[in-house]
Order: structure tokens, then C-alpha cells, then sequence
């Protein structure tokens, strides 16, 4: 009977026999799994099946959560894996999400295009065994197999640990057929028992459509019953073995209770603790700070700094870009926010760069990968850049943090490899938006201000590596510069200051040349991904206009500011200057503001002296106070940038201005005329 | 004109969309998706999101008009045309929502007009970009050649 199609059935857990009732034969596992998608959106539904057919998976597409779950019901061992959009009209994702933990025990995939911290933490306080952002990649896709093998191994660990005594009394109730497949899990707990001993593998399960480990199914009313029991007993004193008596359902195991009880005190604590979860966030900065200190090396100061001081001052922002720059401690903190600002700055990099991206990029090598928070494989070298500049940027975005309080957390996120690609590139744009808009204009862009700055100089080269390997369009136009004013505190930044910084770091590192770029600070290893792209500038050149969209810009940009910070303001006004050879140069040694706009000017042949008043502003002040303009003169650039483009536009247009520039003559990119290492920063 | 010219003409098309931004990565994702057996997925997903994302505006430029906005459902919408727009690699689109959202949260109108404005602009860019560029497609395969597959060596 029961017990002995368990026996063969039980595959599960240590094999993958039988992932399916069907009786897949255990070495095509994952394929075929039996997936389940749920999606208002039909455009992405239909992408999604596509791309779990291509994995081999079965797919079935249901755009309704209320068809979902009845589908669930009628069909209790249809599914291995559901996976769900968080934000749909007639249910919540999360909402089907409890239903599903509670009544069917299937692993749930949660997917949004909203990667905000928040969303995520809800959909792990909720049970989500993953978070997929979207756009979703076939990649991210290709492992969610994982999921149900862990589920299944996990239960079989309970089955195991708590059947032993029980089975005997199991084995009578198993003899009816219950709703929930209790057999099953006898059988399940046999066969493991079994398996371990023997190493027996079943096949097939007759009653049971699935089988990789039966599973009770809790139906509203076995579930009433449940609650019954709990609240007769009280939350406290409720015990596995007394629920189960006082349940007296037949077949019914202890375990099966035991992991239902647990759901349900998860649940419980969800509705009542939600403010722990929010106490949660907070304490995820300074883990996620520990961690990052110790796995990159930013400089700790920035973040540092950044926590202590709240807001940065747009002066110490400028201090701890330099600091971070220069420093290549590890403060994964830092690199957080960095990416955001790289990917503002990215924006802003593209632009300046028309000549001076190159000389740009050498400097920032190291932070720019960082802050593109592009997926790409960054390599040490560049990370360590990127940290760098991150941590400057980081700790503006620190500030930010503390302003939205998202940010950090945010960053953090960014920062983590997971799905780079997805989250780096949707975290860094829809971040970086949403932190200006949390915390004020003022404060991104003093951040930002500071960051370009720091950019100009250091951060654009780098940044250069760094992008050229992560899908960089994405997250660089992910900033929408012209949009909205809040990005605009963002985008602004980004928009002006690339063209500054661009414009300021090319000048200086330029005439610095590669020596300089290293010089300007300790800046990581990744100088020499950009010492190799200043002189390949051309190359480096291509590489930009070829990355596709903003991504080439922007991390040519990012990193040269990034680079320049290490040194330290004055000292990279000073290698802008002396370097500078070109006429605009010279000037910059006193104006790095005006310097740029020279460099620009030249570079970019007129293409940038929109810029150049606004540069002038930025360049002026030097560090604090370009950071302080910047927001205005962000403000003006983008507007300047909108008034022809959007920021794509923006960088289209830039991208030809550098082609009618660059294309032939690489030496513009040289930027020898600019001094914009000088940038002050 | 010969299939490989406007083979070539197709690409160098497709990698300017590229280039400007208009199109990123995802799209390939579609492209690499399409096979014998789809060999009209891309063009159908995206004539998915094309109904779809119009649908979308529509709603927004209704809920706008109200004399109170009911701005939770506006950002609703807005999230799911950054969903829809990032799947198909529409990134300027998906951008402009990302800067529509920041909008909504603040229950600001008239940059959410403004915003929606650019979306729309951006939106209608690319669905004529997308269209002229499944026309040369269409071209190519009259004429009896292969559409060649885009590749980022960019």
C-alpha cells in the first residue's frame, strides 16, 4: 500500500531521482522541472516562458494570482517552483506568497522591477526562497532548480530527525488517503530511512503525482484545525506533539506539524514584528559595512567619515573622495554607494569624456567598475579602484543614506555580485534616483559634486575599465538625467559633471600622462587598467563608444575623478596643471574650472563650452565649493543637456561629437589642452 | 539592394540603437532567445509590449487628468511599464519611469506631466526605431537571405 509505494518513490533528497511524478529520469534533472510563472504583465510572462522553456524546464503562465493558487489547489503535486511578480492587481505577490508557503510548501520565487531594499526584505521575511529583479536574465533562471532541491533536502532532514518514533504509528495512518499525502511522507520518511541505509532509490509514487517528497497539504480547513489547537494550547506552550493530538487527524505526522508550526510562528512574528524587520535594515549597514570592509578595499574612511559625520559636508565629501580614492582599504560600505555615484557619474563621464575620457579613465580605473555596478567581471584590479572611488562617492552616498536612509543599504546591494547584472545595473539606476529624491538634491549632489570632482581627475579613467565590461548603457542611462528634478539632483551631478569632470581629468592626466594618473594617488592596481586605456586611447576610445550607451561613458568618466581624489585635490590641481600643455590647460592650473571648459572646449570643439560656464562654476570652487555648484551647475548642464537631449540623447550626441573629434584625431582624447585632472575636488 | 548590403545595413543600424541607447542588452537577451522554432518571438514580444505599454499611457494620461490624482495607481502603472520596457530592453524607456516614479512619490503633477511627456516621446522613438528595424528584417529574409545575429562586440 501506501507504505510501500512510498518506499519506492521517495527519491528526493539525495538523488534526483524522480524529480517528477512522471518519473523524469533523475539524470535529466533540472529539466523538466514544473514551473509555475505568475505575471500581470503579459510582455514578461511570455519572456519568461520562453526563457524557462530554453532552460527545459515545463513551464505553465497564468497572469491571474487567484488562477494561480486554485491551479495550486486542484493540482497539489503539479509544481515544483513557483515564481511570482511582487506588484499585481488582484493580489499581492507577497500575499500568494503566504498562501503558497502555508497551504502547499513549494518554493517561491519573488521577481519585481522594483529592487528596493524594502521589497526585497519583504519578500524574504516572507518566505521567498529568491528575488529575482527584472529585466530577468536566462541566466538567473538556469538555477532555480537549486531551490526545490534544497526545499526537498530540508525536509527530509526534519522528516528524518522527527520520524523515528512515530513511524510506527504513522504506518496505521497511513493507510487512508488523506488530503494532505501524509503517506507520502511517511513514505518519504521510510525511504530516506531507507536510503540512507541502502541507498535505495524509488521511482515512483503512485498516489502521489510528485514526488520528491510528499507533502502534507494544508488545507484551509486541516490549517483551522491547526490554529485551533495552537490557540487552545497557547502560542507558547504549543508543542508539535501536543498540536497533533489535540488535532487527531488521522496520518498526520508529528513533522508535518512541526514545519507547518514553524511557517506559522514566522508568519506570526511577520504581522507583528514588522518594525523589527525595519530595525533590520539599519542593522544591515554595519554588517554589510563590516563585510565590505573586509572584503574590498575601499577606504574605510569615506565610510567612515560618512557614518560619522551623517552628511557630508560637500568639503569632506571631497576629503573622503580623496581619502577613498587614494586609499585602496577595503570598505565594501563604501563601494555601495560609490556604484550609485559611479553610475551618476558615469553619466556625467561620457560626457566630459570626449577628449579627456581617456586621461579620465586611466585615473579612476579603480572605482569606475565599482560604481557602474555593472555586473561585469570586475576585475580586482578595477574593484579596488572602484572601491576607492566608491568610498568617496560611497561616503556621499552615505550621506545620503542616512538622508534617505536607503541608500547604504541600497548600495550595499548594488555592490553585491548577485545578479550583478540585474541588480548592480537596476540597483545603482533606481537607486541613485531614489536616494536624491530621499534625501534632497543638496545632499546627492554635494555627493555627487564631490564625487565628480574626485571624478575628474580619478575616477573617469577607471571607470573606464570598469565599464567597458558591464552592460554599462543600462546602468548609466538608467540615470535619468533629464528627468525629474530629484535625479536631476543625481542625474544633474552626473550630467555636469562628467563634462567637467571629464574635461578636467582628460586635461590633467593627459599631460600627466600615465604616470600621472598612477601618481595622483594610491590609486589601486586599476591604474594600470587605465594606464593601458590612456594609451590605448584610442582603443579606450572605441571601447566607450562601443559599450553601449552611457556605460562608456560614464566609467571613463567616473574613474578619472575617482583617481584624481586619491591624490588629493590640490595635488591633482597641480598635475592638471603643470601637466597641462594645452592652452586650456594652463589656464586650468588656476581655474580648474575654467581649465576644464578650455579642455572641454578644445576637446570637444565647441561642443563643450556649454559646458564650460558651468565648469567654470564647479572648477572655481575647487572641492567644496565646485561641490556646491555643481548641483547649480548641474542643473544648468543638464539643462543644457536636456535642451538638446534626454541623457541618452546626451550621450549620443556625445558620442558623435567624440567620433567627429575622436575618430580621427585619438590625440583629442588625449586632451592634451586639458588640464582636468586639476579638477579640485 | 543585395542581401548582404542590407544585412550589413542592419546591423550597423541595430548596433546604433545600441549605441544611443535607445535599445540595451535585453534585447539581445530576445534576439538570442528567437530560434527555428520562435522564429518570430522577438517580433512578437515586442508587439506584446507595444499594446501593452500604449494600454499603459493611456491610463496614465487618464489618471493625470483627474482633478485628484490618485497617484499609488499611477505609480502602479509606471512600475509596470518599467518592467514591461526593461524586458524588452527598451532602456530610455524604462528610464523615464524610473524618473516618473521619484515624481509620483512626491505627488508632484506637473513633473509627473513632464515625465510622462518624455515617455511618451521616448516610447514612440523607439517603437518607430523597432519597426523600421523588423521592416529591413522582413527585407532580408524577402530577399532570401538569413537575418544576421547581433552580436555586443561593441
Amino acid at each position: 500500500m501506501n507504505q510501500s509505494n512510498c518506499k519506492g518513490s521517495m527519491s528526493t533528497a539525495s538523488s534526483s531521482t524522480n524529480w517528477k511524478a512522471n518519473d523524469v529520469v533523475p539524470d535529466q534533472f533540472p529539466a523538466g522541472l514544473r514551473v509555475l510563472v505568475v505575471d500581470d504583465d503579459p510582455t514578461c510572462l511570455v519572456i519568461l516562458e520562453k526563457m524557462l522553456r530554453t532552460c527545459l524546464y515545463e513551464v505553465t503562465k497564468c497572469n491571474r494570482a487567484e488562477v494561480a493558487l486554485s491551479m495550486l489547489r486542484e493540482n497539489k503535486n503539479g509544481f515544483d517552483i513557483v515564481i511570482s511578480d511582487v506588484h499585481m492587481p488582484d493580489m499581492d505577490g507577497f500575499k500568494l506568497l503566504e498562501h503558497i508557503g502555508l497551504e502547499m510548501d513549494l518554493p517561491v520565487i519573488m521577481m519585481s522591477a522594483d529592487d528596493g531594499k524594502q521589497v526585497v526584505m519583504k519578500g524574504v521575511t516572507h518566505g521567498a526562497c529568491d528575488y529575482l529583479i527584472k529585466p530577468v536574465r536566462i541566466e538567473a533562471l538556469k538555477n532555480i532548480w537549486q531551490h526545490v532541491v534544497r526545499k526537498k533536502k530540508n525536509e527530509w532532514k526534519d522528516l528524518e530527525q522527527s520520524g523515528s518514533v512515530e513511524e510506527g504509528d504513522r504506518q496505521q495512518k497511513l493507510s487512508e488517503d488523506v488530503d494532505y499525502s501524509s503517506s507520502a511522507n511517511e513514505g518519504n520518511w521510510k525511504n530516506s530511512k531507507k536510503r540512507k541505509d541502502e541507498e535505495e532509490e524509488t521511482e515512483d509514487r503512485d498516489d502521489t503525482s510528485t514526488l520528491k517528497k510528499p507533502r502534507v497539504v494544508w488545507s484551509v480547513e486541516l490549517h483551522q484545525q491547526f490554529v485551533a489547537a495552537v490557540n487552545q494550547l497557547g502560542i507558547d506552550k504549543a508543542v508539535p506533539k501536543k498540536i497533533l493530538e489535540l488535532m487527531n487527524v488521522p496520518g498526520l505526522t508529528r513533522e508535518n506539524v512541526a514545519s507547518h508550526l514553524q511557517k506559522y510562528r514566522l508568519y506570526l512574528r511577520r504581522l507583528s514584528g514588522v518594525s523589527q524587520h525595519q530595525g533590520m535594515n539599519n542593522s544591515f549597514m554595519s554588517p554589510q559595512d563590516a563585510t565590505f570592509g573586509a572584503m574590498s578595499s575601499l577606504n574605510g574612511l569615506d565610510l567612515q567619515t560618512l557614518s560619522v559625520t551623517g552628511q557630508l559636508p560637500a568639503q569632506s565629501l571631497a576629503t573622503l573622495q580623496a581619502a577613498g580614492l587614494g586609499r585602496s582599504t577595503t570598505k565594501s560600505s563604501i563601494p555601495m554607494p560609490l556604484v550609485d555615484q559611479r553610475n551618476l557619474f558615469s553619466f556625467e563621464n561620457p560626457k566630459l569624456r570626449f577628449g579627456e575620457g581617456q586621461q579620465q579613465q586611466m585615473s579612476s580605473n579603480k572605482p569606475m567598475n565599482l560604481l557602474h555596478g555593472i555586473p561585469t567581471t570586475m576585475e580586482p584590479k578595477q574593484l579596488a579602484s572602484l572601491h576607492q572611488s566608491a568610498q568617496s562617492i560611497g561616503s556621499m552616498n552615505m550621506q545620503v543614506n542616512t538622508h534617505g536612509g536607503q541608500g547604504s543599504s541600497l548600495l550595499m546591494q548594488m555592490a553585491q555580485p548577485q545578479s550583478r547584472g540585474q541588480i548592480l545595473n537596476e540597483s545603482t539606476s533606481s537607486h541613485v534616483p531614489r536616494l536624491p529624491s530621499s534625501i534632497g538634491q543638496p545632499i546627492m549632489t554635494n555627493g555627487i559634486a564631490g564625487g565628480v570632482i574626485g571624478r575628474n581627475g580619478i575616477g573617469d579613467n577607471s571607470r573606464g575599465t570598469g565599464y567597458n565590461q558591464v552592460p554599462p548603457s543600462s546602468s548609466m542611462l538608467s540615470f535619468p538625467m533629464n528627468h525629474t528634478t530629484e535625479l536631476a539632483g543625481n542625474s544633474f551631478p552626473l550630467g555636469s559633471t562628467p563634462g567637467i569632470s571629464n574635461v578636467t581629468s582628460k586635461g590633467s592626466f593627459q599631460e600627466e600622462g600615465n604616470s600621472e594618473m598612477k601618481g595622483s594617488a594610491g590609486f589601486p592596481p586599476s591604474y594600470d587598467i587605465f594606464n593601458d586605456l590612456q594609451q590605448h586611447q584610442h582603443k579606450s576610445h572605441d571601447w566607450e563608444l562601443q559599450n553601449v550607451g552611457l556605460h562608456f561613458d560614464a566609467s571613463q568618466n567616473a574613474n578619472p575623478i575617482q583617481g584624481n581624489l586619491d591624490v588629493s585635490p590640490s595635488v591633482l590641481v597641480h598635475q592638471g596643471y603643470s601637466s597641462s600643455q594645452r592652452s586650456g590647460q594652463n589656464r586650468n592650473a588656476s581655474a580648474v574650472g575654467r581649465a576644464m571648459f578650455s579642455g572641454v572646449e578644445c576637446v570637444e570643439q565647441g561642443n563643450m563650452q556649454n559646458f564650460s560656464p558651468h565648469l567654470n562654476n564647479l572648477l572655481v570652487d575647487n572641492s567644496v565649493r565646485v561641490k556646491a555648484e555643481t548641483i547649480p551647475d548641474a542643473n544648468c548642464q543638464t539643462t543644457l543637456f536636456t535642451e538638446h537631449f534626454g541623457q541618452d540623447d546626451l550621450m549620443s550626441a556625445l558620442l558623435k561629437q567624440q567620433q567627429g573629434g575622436i575618430g580621427t584625431a585619438e590625440t583629442d582624447f588625449d586632451l592634451d589642452g586639458y588640464s582636468m585632472d586639476n579638477i579640485p575636488v | 539592394m543585395e542581401v548582404g548590403q542590407m544585412q550589413r545595413r542592419l546591423i550597423e543600424y541595430t548596433k546604433s540603437l545600441f549605441m544611443e541607447g535607445i535599445l540595451d542588452d535585453q534585447f539581445l537577451q530576445l534576439q538570442q532567445l528567437q530560434d527555428e522554432s520562435n522564429p518570430d518571438f522577438v517580433v512578437e514580444v515586442v508587439s506584446l509590449f507595444f499594446q501593452d505599454a500604449e494600454k499603459l499611457l493611456n491610463d496614465i494620461t487618464r489618471a493625470l487628468d483627474l482633478q485628484s490624482v490618485d497617484f499609488p495607481k499611477v505609480d502602479a502603472h509606471v512600475h509596470q511599464l518599467k518592467g514591461s520596457s526593461a524586458s524588452v530592453g527598451a532602456q530610455r524607456v524604462k528610464n523615464g519611469c524610473i524618473a516618473f516614479r521619484n515624481f509620483c512619490e512626491e505627488q508632484n503633477v506637473d513633473g509627473s506631466l513632464r515625465c510622462l511627456q518624455q515617455i511618451k516621446q521616448e516610447y514612440y522613438h523607439v517603437k518607430n526605431k523597432l519597426e523600421a528595424l523588423f521592416r529591413l528584417e522582413q527585407q532580408i529574409v524577402a530577399a532570401g537571405g538569413s537575418v544576421p545575429m547581433m552580436e555586443l562586440s561593441f
